[in-house]
């Protein structure tokens, strides 16, 4: 039986807070979703906040930590993306951010990534498709169609529990992860059908030919 | 000689952190002498400087700088760290560099880097999206005008040429040797492979495994062309230290300058960098020590360059560091020749390369040129030829 990892990205600040709530929620039912299907999961938690200083020293020195750098391998090796920030401002978190800006171009191609979010307020409850969505468009990985928003009344008493909304719509977005993830006799999503960008650890493991090279400058019109 | 030690420099021009004096472009440039002056003189074998054409630099027009050191030193190589080969143009490197040879009786090469300052391509007339295939094309053509004469050309990046022969013909024939830098681009490696040319990797401000993941590629794509086995290969190294004599003396003045340079000032800390990253700050010994590990990942090498004169250190700190170097000097080259297996080629030099061709040769043309082209061959009744002088080009 193989094996699938999801890695979970939250950038909750306080301990315990209520974006890391709603990840192991997403990480539990994602799971069992899986499971369901006949495939093992592993799941590997990474959160930001311990990763603050290493981001911002990424930014400004160009790499990552080891320990940072142990979180982004555990990224590119994810066969799924379980991301959940809160919003600040209108918007996912800045630390949030920063960890998918300093992720090398190409790491999330045809991944697929369930996008979450939490807030004070249900008024926020459209950051997922004005904020999240388009983020991951753009690093070209697929986002499962229902995002979790969760706003602090859903935690209360009577939202939650197996009967909740919000359980419910944790659990059509877990089992639409575990769909793009595939089934155990290799039956998947949609993410083999992405063009994977080559990456420079590619490179190193099959450089591209001098011939190739040579070829590839000159090919174009005149540029003088 | 087996190994060569030097310095490099990319002439920044940096507040000292800990006066909040600036130098003047003047004063900076005066010190990149003094600096490869007084490099000769504590017996290192190399100097190079980069090329910057954006303040706060004063790395422009290398080849003047190189000329004018070389008038005033006389065994010590110059080097370039490095030339832009993406936004300079083949033909004037081939003319440069070749005159710089014959000027410093061969005491020159060169390394090629793409330059990682995006504004700066566009005031050349390009674009920083064509880096590698700058660097690609623009070399083959650099390496044609030095081994080839009446050179007829067609490509991307630049206007064609036709019977065009790059004066003054290398020294002796042979070409300057080249070393092709690159932090982390796999492909100028494997371009430094193709060619059988020099591989440098600056190995600053960057985890060391950046370096060996891209010296160990070029070893292997070395062998895979054909010019020796992969251990053969000539590998350059960079790196940066900073030495009192007791450790924590060296800790304490540099710790400024770490915390404010251009790069990676404001980030990490200088203990954590120096674990990061191969930057080492402490004893005369504790730079042996760590200088000796490089071997460990780089394997036998062939130059060791270190940038000592960055983020605002004064000249009198520099010249400081330069004595240092200059005593732990005969400890590096003892031990490096220890480590040294047999059958690992020396550094290059220009006699070296000599012997190598089977003796010096000269290619010039002196029989009277063309007004227009310079060449001697010219067939009249070839069609191209017919055509330029029609005026078609």
């Amino acid at each position: 039986m193989s094996t699938k990892r999801i890695v979970v990205v939250s950038a909750g600040l306080s301990v315990p807070s209520s974006t890391r709530l709603l990840a192991d929620m997403l990480a539990d039912a994602a799971s069992r979703a899986v499971n369901a299907r006949g495939v093992e999961v592993e799941v590997e938690h990474i959160d930001l906040r311990g990763l603050a200083h290493a981001l911002t020293d990424n930014l400004l020195t160009g790499f990552p930590s080891a320990e940072l750098k142990k979180a982004i391998d555990a990224v590119h090796r994810a066969d799924g993306v379980i991301a959940v920030t809160p919003v600040f401002s209108a918007s996912y978190s800045g630390l949030f951010k920063t960890f998918f800006d300093v992720l090398e171009t190409g790491v999330l191609d045809g991944k697929p990534v369930l996008a979450a979010a939490t807030a004070g307020t249900a008024r926020h409850s459209l950051v997922i498709e004005h904020a999240l969505r388009p983020l991951f468009a753009y690093l070209h990985a697929i986002v499962v169609p229902t995002g979790v928003f969760a706003a602090t009344e859903d935690f209360a008493a009577a939202g939650t529990g197996a009967e909740g909304d919000l359980q419910k719509r944790v659990e059509r977005a877990a089992a639409e992860l575990a769909a793009l993830l595939g089934s155990p006799t290799g039956a998947t999503g949609a993410a083999p059908a992405v063009a994977q960008r080559r990456l420079v650890e590619d490179e190193f493991e099959s450089p591209t030919d001098f011939a190739t090279l040579l070829k590839r400058a000159s090919d174009g019109p005149p540029e003088y | 000689m087996g190994m060569q030690f030097g310095i490099f420099t990319v002439g920044d021009v940096t507040t000292d952190p800990t006066t909040g004096i600036t130098p003047t472009e003047h004063e900076r440039i005066k010190a990149t002498v003094a600096i490869a002056k007084k490099a000769e003189e504590v017996g290192l074998d190399v100097f190079a400087t980069g090329e910057h054409h954006n303040p706060p630099f004063i790395a422009s027009n290398p080849t003047a700088t190189l000329a004018y050191i070389g008038a005033q030193t006389e065994k010590i190589i110059l080097s370039t760290s490095t030339t832009l080969i993406t936004t300079t143009d083949p033909v004037l490197i081939a003319e440069d560099y070749a005159k710089i040879q014959h000027l410093l009786d061969g005491r020159v090469d060169l390394m090629m880097g793409r330059g990682n300052t995006g504004p700066v391509y566009p005031w050349f007339g390009k674009d920083i999206r064509q880096g590698i295939n700058l660097a690609v094309e623009n070399y083959a053509l650099l390496r044609q005008l030095w081994t080839e004469t009446n050179v007829d050309w067609k490509g991307r990046f630049r206007t064609p040429l036709q019977g065009y022969t790059s004066t003054p013909r290398p020294l002796d024939g042979v070409a300057p040797f080249v070393w092709h830098g690159s932090i982390r681009s796999p492909e100028i490696a494997e371009q430094a492979a193709y060619y059988g040319d020099g591989f440098f990797h600056n190995h600053i401000f960057w985890p060391s495994s950046h370096a060996a993941q891209m010296i160990n590629l070029y070893r292997q794509r070395f062998e895979h062309y054909g010019h020796g086995a992969a251990d053969q290969a000539i590998v350059g190294l960079g790196g940066q230290f900073f030495m009192r004599k007791n450790s924590q003396d060296a800790i304490n003045e540099f710790r400024p300058y770490f915390d404010n340079a251009p790069v990676y000032g404001h980030g990490p800390s200088l203990e954590d960098f120096m674990e990061a990253t191969p930057l080492t700050v402490g004893s005369p010994q504790q730079v042996i020590e760590r200088t000796l590990q490089f071997h460990e990942y780089v394997g036998d090498y062939q130059r060791q360059l270190f940038l000592i004169d960055h983020a605002g250190l004064p000249l009198k700190t520099v010249l400081e560091q330069l004595d240092l170097y200059g005593e732990i000097l005969p400890t590096l080259r003892e031990e490096f020749a220890k480590l040294r297996k047999p059958g690992v080629p020396d550094a290059p030099t220009h006699a070296a390369l000599v012997a190598k061709a089977g003796g010096p040769t000269d290619t010039a043309l002196y029989g009277a040129g063309d007004d227009a082209t310079g060449t001697t061959d010219r067939d009249l009744d070839d069609p191209e030829v017919a055509e330029i002088l029609d005026g078609a080009l």
